[in-house]
Formats: structure tokens, sequence, C-alpha cells
């Protein structure tokens, strides 16, 4: 399973967007399996974010499995951390760790708790959760980078509701100012929170010109095409932060989860997983 | 009254002339170091660090959240972030990203919460840092340290640089006597024991550890014998000294510029009355402060010689 990055970077460009796909597939029935254990998480997000997640682990990021403190990764920062079933499933796919520990979500004592912890899991580089702290990480990682001389990358993937935290504009605002083309924002932009539509709850749109007046070259972008998240992802910008808003669909991947809120981290019955697993398989 | 004794003179020493000295010294040698700061440059005396090391002072304006996380993010990467901020709004603003960011993460970052207390007294409430003992102690993966002196700053400083874990210290705004004696070593976790007593044991850090001295000057002049310890170290604290105080001397009084509720009064107390309950006076702040000068307040709460003195005799009587 390890070498799907290596087919990934073989894979010519009109290739790779299919692998990608079938690989976000596999992410996604690896998500639902994790959850389906401990019967908690978080599976409205962790499908939305599984495209991006599966693109950057299996195609973008400059990452050595077997020495996750590598001084020159890639950084990646998932700072909407309740999304850590996806996260822990890329992590395991991708080699950080056994797929086998994935059983261990959310059990008494186990490393893999409901948001990600740096201390105890390789490829995590910061402890998130509470919301609006990722940014601000990530900012420091690319400033750090900078200092070192390094031309090694950060990536902060952030949820859209999240952006309601004003720790993300005082990030942004100093991003932009520092013109930190080493630092990526990819906002999962699923419209939805834990409880209402994020327009209904507290307005982010226009949200492209938000980071745009903050000094972010801005892309918009469907977060589920796999081969242009990939040539986004891939490139290197300018002289301003990027910042990509994904627009994705909570719950992508199976109809019955796909854009409804009390999916936010609704568990799937017994009956509903292998309703979902079908699907996934099918596509 | 002893002649040994290391009662200050009325000489007094700037800790923040001491904190910038300290910190281009060190950057000089260790590039690993970087100041990161809330438009305080000037505030946290890093002019003449910025002017050193232009690329290593971060400024990230006046946004305490995204500066520790900033921190966190150049931990992430090696360096190791000396955080410059006013102590009420680095503890206050940031709280969580001191949790999250710093404690947990178990990065190696030093936040310097700078006039600490009620150094803006005239200021109000709002810019009082007397509840940042009881918040840094909450968080138990963090040392919290209070030098007392500017030979206490430099050497916390110099033992943070290289300690390898979360740091919570203040630095203190106004000139304070010396009360380190110069061949004393500086020792995280460890009292240090300014003066010997018998009769009663007064704890004090930072600010209060000069007033206590001068505490133990009054008693003596009643014939009461009082150990002076200096608790640098407020976590993880020294509970051997502390239950050595209370069996030895049998009666504890604690001092602090900070609010009596979870600082060092509680620390200490939490560590007798689970290992040797003797009775206890905690001085402190009460509750918020009215607006005055530091010096005002600090006579206001009875945080003077006089007022430690007549706590001792109380509990002496």
């Amino acid at each position: 399973m390890t070498d799907l990055h290596a087919k990934v970077a073989a894979a010519n460009d009109a290739d790779r967007g299919a692998l990608l796909a079938r690989i976000a597939d596999e992410v996604r029935i690896c998500i639902l399996h994790t959850i389906d254990g401990p019967k908690m998480g978080h599976i409205g997000g962790d499908f939305s974010v599984a495209d991006v997640l599966t693109t950057l682990f299996f195609g973008v990021l400059k990452l050595d499995p077997t020495d996750p403190r590598w001084a020159e990764r890639d950084r990646f920062i998932l700072s909407k951390g309740h999304c850590s079933a996806a996260l822990y499933s890329v992590l395991a796919m991708r080699g950080f760790f056994p797929v086998a520990d994935l059983k261990t979500f959310m059990a008494p004592l186990s490393a893999l708790n409901g948001h990600p912890n740096r201390r105890k899991i390789p490829g995590v580089e910061a402890n998130t959760g509470p919301l609006g702290h990722g940014l601000p990480i990530g900012l420091g990682c690319a400033i750090a980078a900078r200092l070192a001389g390094s031309d090694r990358r950060t990536f902060v993937v952030l949820g859209d509701g999240e952006l309601q935290e004003g720790s993300n504009w005082e990030a942004a605002m100093a991003a932009g100012h520092r013109g930190l083309s080493n630092l990526t924002a990819i906002v999962d932009r699923n419209r939805l929170q834990q409880g209402a539509r994020t327009e209904d709850t507290n307005r982010l749109e226009p949200l492209a010109d938000k980071w745009r007046s903050f000094g972010w070259e801005v892309h918009e972008v469907d977060g589920h095409d796999h081969a242009r998240l990939y040539a986004l992802l891939s490139a290197r910008g300018g002289s301003q932060p990027r910042c990509l808003v994904a627009r994705t669909i909570k719950g992508k991947g199976v109809s019955f989860i796909e854009d409804r809120v009390e999916w936010h981290h609704k568990v799937p019955s017994a009956e509903q997983v292998q309703l979902a697993l079908k699907e996934l398989a099918v596509r | 009254m002893n002649e040994m004794s290391p009662t200050p003179n009325t000489t007094t020493f700037d800790c923040r002339v001491a904190f910038a000295e300290t910190m281009i010294e060190m950057a000089r040698v260790d590039p690993r170091i970087v100041a990161v700061c809330n438009d305080s440059v000037g505030s946290s005396n890093l002019n003449a660090f910025q002017k050193e090391f232009p690329d290593r002072l971060i400024n990230v304006g006046i946004a305490e959240q995204n500066m520790v996380g900033v921190a966190a993010g150049l931990a992430n990467g090696g360096f190791v972030p000396f955080v410059s901020c006013a102590s009420p709004f680095l503890t206050g603003r940031a709280l969580e990203q001191i949790k999250a960011d710093v404690a947990y993460n178990n990065y190696h970052i030093v936040l310097c919460g700078q006039s600490p207390g009620m150094s803006y007294g005239e200021l109000g409430p709002t810019h009082h840092s007397i509840e940042d003992f009881a918040w840094m102690r909450a968080l138990t993966d963090l040392t919290i340290l209070v030098p007392a002196d500017p030979q206490q700053t430099r050497d916390a400083l110099r033992w943070s640089a290289t300690a390898n874990r979360p740091i919570f210290m203040r630095i203190g705004r106004f000139k304070v006597p010396a009360v380190t004696p110069e061949s004393e070593a500086f020792t995280v976790g460890r009292a240090s024991v300014l003066r010997e007593g018998t009769d009663v044991t007064l704890i004090a850090c930072g600010t209060m550890v000069s007033r206590a001295l001068q505490a133990a000057d009054q008693l003596a002049a009643k014939g009461v014998s009082a150990r002076v310890l200096n608790m640098t170290t407020i976590q993880p604290l020294d509970e051997a000294a502390v239950i050595a105080a209370a069996t030895e001397t049998g009666r504890i009084v604690t001092v602090e510029e900070a609010i009596i509720h979870g600082g060092l009064g509680s620390a200490v107390a939490e560590c007798v009355v689970q290992n040797a309950p003797v009775p206890m006076r905690i001085l402190g702040v009460p509750h918020l402060a009215p607006t005055g000068s530091n010096a005002f307040l600090l006579d206001h709460f009875g945080l003077n010689a006089e007022g430690i003195a007549n706590a001792a005799l109380a509990l002496v009587a």
C-alpha cells in the first residue's frame, strides 16, 4: 500500500488524476472502517476533505515516513483537527504507522484520540482541535523555512466554518504582509458547519475576495478534482502566500451523507456502513 | 541582626536591561534563538536585538493568538522562540494557544511575560497581570520561573535557551535590589535559602523577595527568627524545601504579586496540607485591584515589609 505514492509520482498527467481518485476512494473506505470501530468521528468533514488530503499525501508533499521528523520535510497541518480519521487514514496508508492501528481509533489510552496528537503520532506536526490554531502555526513554519534558507513548503487545511475564528485573519494578515509564497492554505469549502450552513450562521462570502484583500493569491477550485488540485498544489507561487478555496461537498462519496448538516458527527449504522461501502466500491 | 545577612541595600537594578542584554548575548552564539513579539519591540526592550538580528525579530503586530501560534511553527522548524509580550495579554489572550500549541505540543518555547503583576498599576485591572500564575500553573507541562533580580533573570534566560521544554517566565518592570548571592548557581526547581531561621518561613518570589528579607529584619528586631526562601521556580515546586520549612519552622507565610487564588501560595499550601500541615498565611492580591501606582497598590494590599512581618507575627503569637 505504501507504494501508491510512487505510482502517482510515476504517472503521466493524463493518468494521475484517475489514480488519485481511486486512492481517495480507498481513503474513504479506510475512514469508514476507522469511525465504525468506536462509533464516533466526523464523517462529513472527513469525506469532504479526503480528496485534498489524498492529493497532498500521495502526490504533493515531500515526506519520508521512515523519518517523520526529517528537517527538510514539507509541513502539513490539519487545522480542522476534528477530521482526524481522515488524517490518520492517509498517514497510515502512506506508511507513517500500521493501518491496523486505525482499529484503536478513540479507544481507551490509544494514541489515536479524536484529535491529532503530535506527541504520539508520527506525521502530525501540531496538535489541533480547537479551531483557528493551524494557520498561525503554519505561518510560523513558513517563517522558519525562510530563516533556515530552506525551500520546504507548508500546507494548512482549514475548515470553512473555522474561518469564523479571528485568529485565522491575524495569521492571514501577517502572511500576506510577509509575502510568504512558501505557505499554502486550503479551505475545505463545504458550506456546512456543525449546526447549520455557514452562510446562515456567519456569512463568509465573498470568501475568495477576503483572502485576496489580505494579500494572498487565490484559486477557487473543485475540491474533488484531483488533477486540478495536484496541478495547483504542486506549482510554486510567486511572491504571495497562496489560498485554494476548495469547493467541496460535505460527506462527498456517499449519497445519503452528502450535504446534510446532521452528518457532521453522526455515525452510520451497520446497515448504512454496508450501503456506503457499496457506493464507494462501485464508483 | 545578622551582619552576614544578604539583606539588600538601596541600590536597585533593572531586570529588563538584563533581559535585553542576555537575549543578544544568547543570539550571538545560538542561531536557533529568535524573538517573537506583538508590536512590543520597544516595551519588550528588543530594539537592540532587532538592530543586530533584524530577521530574527518577528513582530506579528497586535495579534497575541497568532504570536503564540507562530512561535509554535518556529519551534517546529528547530528554532527556539522567546515570545515577549505584556504578561496579561500573553497569558490571558493567548491562553488556549499556550495550552494547545505550546504545552500540549511540548515545544521548546520560552514565554516571557513582561511587566507582570501590577506593574501597570494606573492602567487598571485589564492591564494587571495577577492571574498569570494561576493560568500557567494549570498547564502542568509548563515550567514557571520568576526571577527576583537581574542575576536570576540572566540565569533563567540562559537555562531556558537549552531546556528543550515549554517555559513561562516573568520579566519584572521595576528596578529591584540584588538578592541573589553572586556565587549561587541557578538551579531550576530549587528554592534559594536566602536566610536561615527557626520560627517561621517566608516564601516569596519575584518582586516580593527583597521585601521578605526586609520583613525578616523587622522580625529579627522583635526576636523572631524567620527563614527566607526565594521560590524562583513556581512549577515544578521545590517540595522538599517547603516540607523542610513546615517541619523545621512550623509556620509559613507566602508572598507574591499575584492573585492569591492558584498562585505561589496555593502551590505551597497544596504541598503543605498533604505533607506537613502547619499554619499558613497567603499574602498577595485578594481580588481585582483598584487603580494606583505599583508602589501604592503593593502598600494597599500589605505587600511590604510591615505587612509581611505582621502576618508572620500573627502566626507566631
